[in-house]
């Protein structure tokens, strides 16, 4: 496998004309059962990479949304384990990329040599690690890389051009760009400051560029959409959920030039 | 070895976004902390407004009990009743250098709260501190405090409701309000810089405990004793002594209610090694990697992860970790209360308790000394109750 099929997927959506879309939602919401069916109505409804939450009980960047979510999901006893089988056995019937999103300690203690055997069998295409900086990335990038699994970056508007390049050094799969200083959760407007700081991101990485946290409208996009390659939706999507019970008619409004 | 580890402990496993702010933090500690001109400003602050040198005390009374020789560093004689005062006059003063406006803290107790909340009024910061919506009912009393400072006190609701989800909100709130903000964080804990700028600045406790105790007896301490939540009042106890291979060293873990399989807060003695707070290093947690509910009668031990430089010393076998349960940390504040006169902090308490546990074992020329991190002034209500509760 290799750590292109992200971007490749991502490609594919420009090619059709549109943004890539990512919803995210994590592994076991709202329940273990219900959770997979939602996958399918994503991946059936065009997500082009679907980014599952691995829950952590201290999530340190997210904000209320998510953090009640996955603490939700721990309850209901959702391990990385489960994720990993669980999708081992579906992988087949899902189209989109899949990206796993969480936090250092439960990949940790699952073992990094563990996780991308297993990962890699289980079809995932990339990691997501929110509080695994560069600083200390170097081993685990090395040996997800072996097993064709992209270790994704996450930059923000903090990031300098510094950070940026020697981040673009060592990316694969797409850059994932904070929209917001702050958690995930959505906002009623991004900063002024985003267009410029995704330009320079743009021009730093060769790889695709997704801009997530805060986002719940297309309307917020205008006057940075030539920036950015996709778009990643966590907080709108799990209240969309709660609101009506079903996923599948959330991603069409982002299905956008 | 690498940036920021304590041996295989420490760090930095932070999100990218609080990347620059402590990057900014570690080259502010090399360029405006290591300069005289700084130095030279603490030190004027630490013994003009915080009161140092604190006093070492040697417990007359409490000696002849257990038949050796036992000494006290008193940190409850620092100003606001606790060492934490060191910490956050040192960090709040490193902040105003760098340009900083406000504060943000995290509190389990509420000593760390109060502390920031002073420096913060002191050098003209604004403050606002997190606290676990349960610590705010457990210590009404120094949320008092902290508003009356001009601090802003916000309860945390979420998960455990303790000291662990004041940090993460404290974290939060940095990430988001990096620019004027300087996370004035309370313990040796965190990503790097924070176990090493705390430690620094705590470390004042060890270096006089030593001169002073050398100038009363011509010798070193046998054994030098300290209570372990996050763990700064024992690093900054232990640092100047741990060169001297002679002085045993000591930290006292709660065990909350000692019995197996109970919510406890005896990180180094039951946990294992993880990645909590943006630092690598021993852990209450799952064998999944999710953080357990930690627990103790004293809130400023109520913590499920430990200074990484705490797991490095372990692991070196230069310090030893034992632990002592809620009762026992009862029963050793009610003996100093008593024996000598002073009300210990129930943090403190733990390390009284081991020390009277060696009643009796040690030769009468065996002197210890215990870092009496706090007084225990805040703890009345909790000691009320918990008496209440034993004596049925």
């Amino acid at each position: 496998m290799s750590t292109s099929h992200l971007t490749d997927k991502i490609n594919q959506a420009l090619a059709q004309g549109r943004k890539a879309v990512m919803p995210y939602l994590p592994a076991g919401y709202p329940t273990k059962d219900a959770f997979w069916k939602h996958i399918q109505d994503l991946d059936a409804a065009g997500a082009d990479i679907i980014e599952i939450g691995v829950p952590f009980s201290d999530p340190v960047a997210d904000g209320p949304v998510v953090e009640q979510a996955a603490l939700h999901c721990l309850e209901q006893g959702v391990t990385l384990g489960w994720i990993l089988e669980e999708l081992t056995r579906r992988r087949s019937t899902i189209r989109a990329g899949i990206v796993l999103m969480g936090y250092m300690n439960p990949f940790l203690q699952y073992g990094i040599p563990k996780l991308a055997r297993d990962a890699e069998q289980a079809g995932v295409n990339g990691l997501i690690i929110a509080d695994l900086p560069l600083e200390e990335n170097v081993e685990i990038r090395n040996i997800l890389q072996k097993h064709g699994i992209a270790l994704i970056p996450l930059v923000g508007l903090n990031s300098s051009m510094e950070r940026l390049s020697l981040h673009a050094e060592k990316a694969s799969g797409f850059v994932y760009f904070v929209s917001v200083m702050g958690t995930t959760g959505v906002r009623d407007a991004l900063p002024e400051e985003l267009r410029e700081a995704l330009l320079q991101a743009r021009q730093t990485f060769s790889i695709p560029l997704a801009l997530g946290f805060g986002l719940h409208s297309p309307t917020q996009l205008q006057g940075v959409e030539s920036a950015v390659d996709g778009v990643v939706m966590g907080s709108a999507l799990i209240r969309h959920l709660e609101a009506t019970g079903k996923v599948g008619d959330f991603l069409s409004p982002w299905m956008i030039p | 070895m690498k940036k920021g580890y304590f041996g295989d402990f420490g760090g930095r496993f932070a999100p990218e976004l609080l990347m620059p702010p402590l990057l900014e933090l570690e080259e502010a500690m090399g360029r405006i902390m290591a300069g005289e001109a700084f130095q030279r400003e603490l030190t004027e602050l630490l013994t003009h407004f915080v009161g140092r040198p604190t006093a070492l005390y040697h417990c007359a009374n409490l000696s002849r009990e257990v038949g050796f020789g036992v000494w006290l560093k008193r940190e409850d004689l620092a100003h606001t009743g606790a060492h934490k005062i060191n910490n956050t006059v040192g960090q709040a003063l490193l902040a105003k250098h760098m340009g900083k406006t406000k504060l943000v803290a995290e509190t389990g107790a509420g000593q760390h709260g109060v502390a920031t909340a002073t420096a913060a009024a002191l050098l003209g910061l604004e403050c606002i501190v997190y606290m676990g919506a349960e610590d705010v009912v457990r210590q009404a009393h120094n949320v008092q405090r902290m508003e009356l400072l001009g601090a802003t006190v916000r309860p945390v609701e979420s998960g455990s409701r303790t000291l662990k989800d004041a940090i993460n909100a404290a974290m939060r709130h940095w990430i988001a309000e990096q620019a004027a903000t300087h996370y004035c964080l309370g313990s040796a804990v965190g990503p790097h810089p924070f176990p090493l700028l705390v430690r620094e600045l705590q470390a004042v406790i060890g270096r006089e405990a030593l001169a002073q105790f050398r100038e009363r007896t011509g010798k070193l301490p046998d054994r030098v004793v300290a209570c372990v939540g996050g763990g700064s009042n024992a690093i900054g106890m232990f640092h100047a002594f741990v060169p001297h291979e002679q002085v045993a060293l000591i930290g006292v873990e709660a065990a909350g209610d000692g019995s197996p399989g109970c919510c406890h807060s005896a990180t180094l003695s039951t946990g294992t090694p993880g990645v909590l707070h943006g630092t690598m290093t021993k852990l209450l947690q799952t064998p999944e990697g999710q953080i357990l509910p930690s627990h103790s009668l004293a809130p400023g031990l109520d913590y499920p992860g430990v200074g990484p430089e705490h797991a490095h010393l372990q692991a070196l076998g230069r310090a030893e970790y034992v632990c002592v349960t809620d009762d026992q940390a009862l029963a050793g504040f009610m003996r100093l209360t008593r024996s000598e006169g002073i009300l210990p902090a129930l943090e403190s308490s733990h390390a009284l308790a081991h020390v009277l546990s060696l009643s009796g074992t040690l030769p009468a020329t065996t002197d210890v000394i215990v870092c009496l991190s706090g007084r225990g002034d805040k703890d009345l209500e909790i000691v009320r109750q918990a008496l209440a509760k034993r004596d049925g």
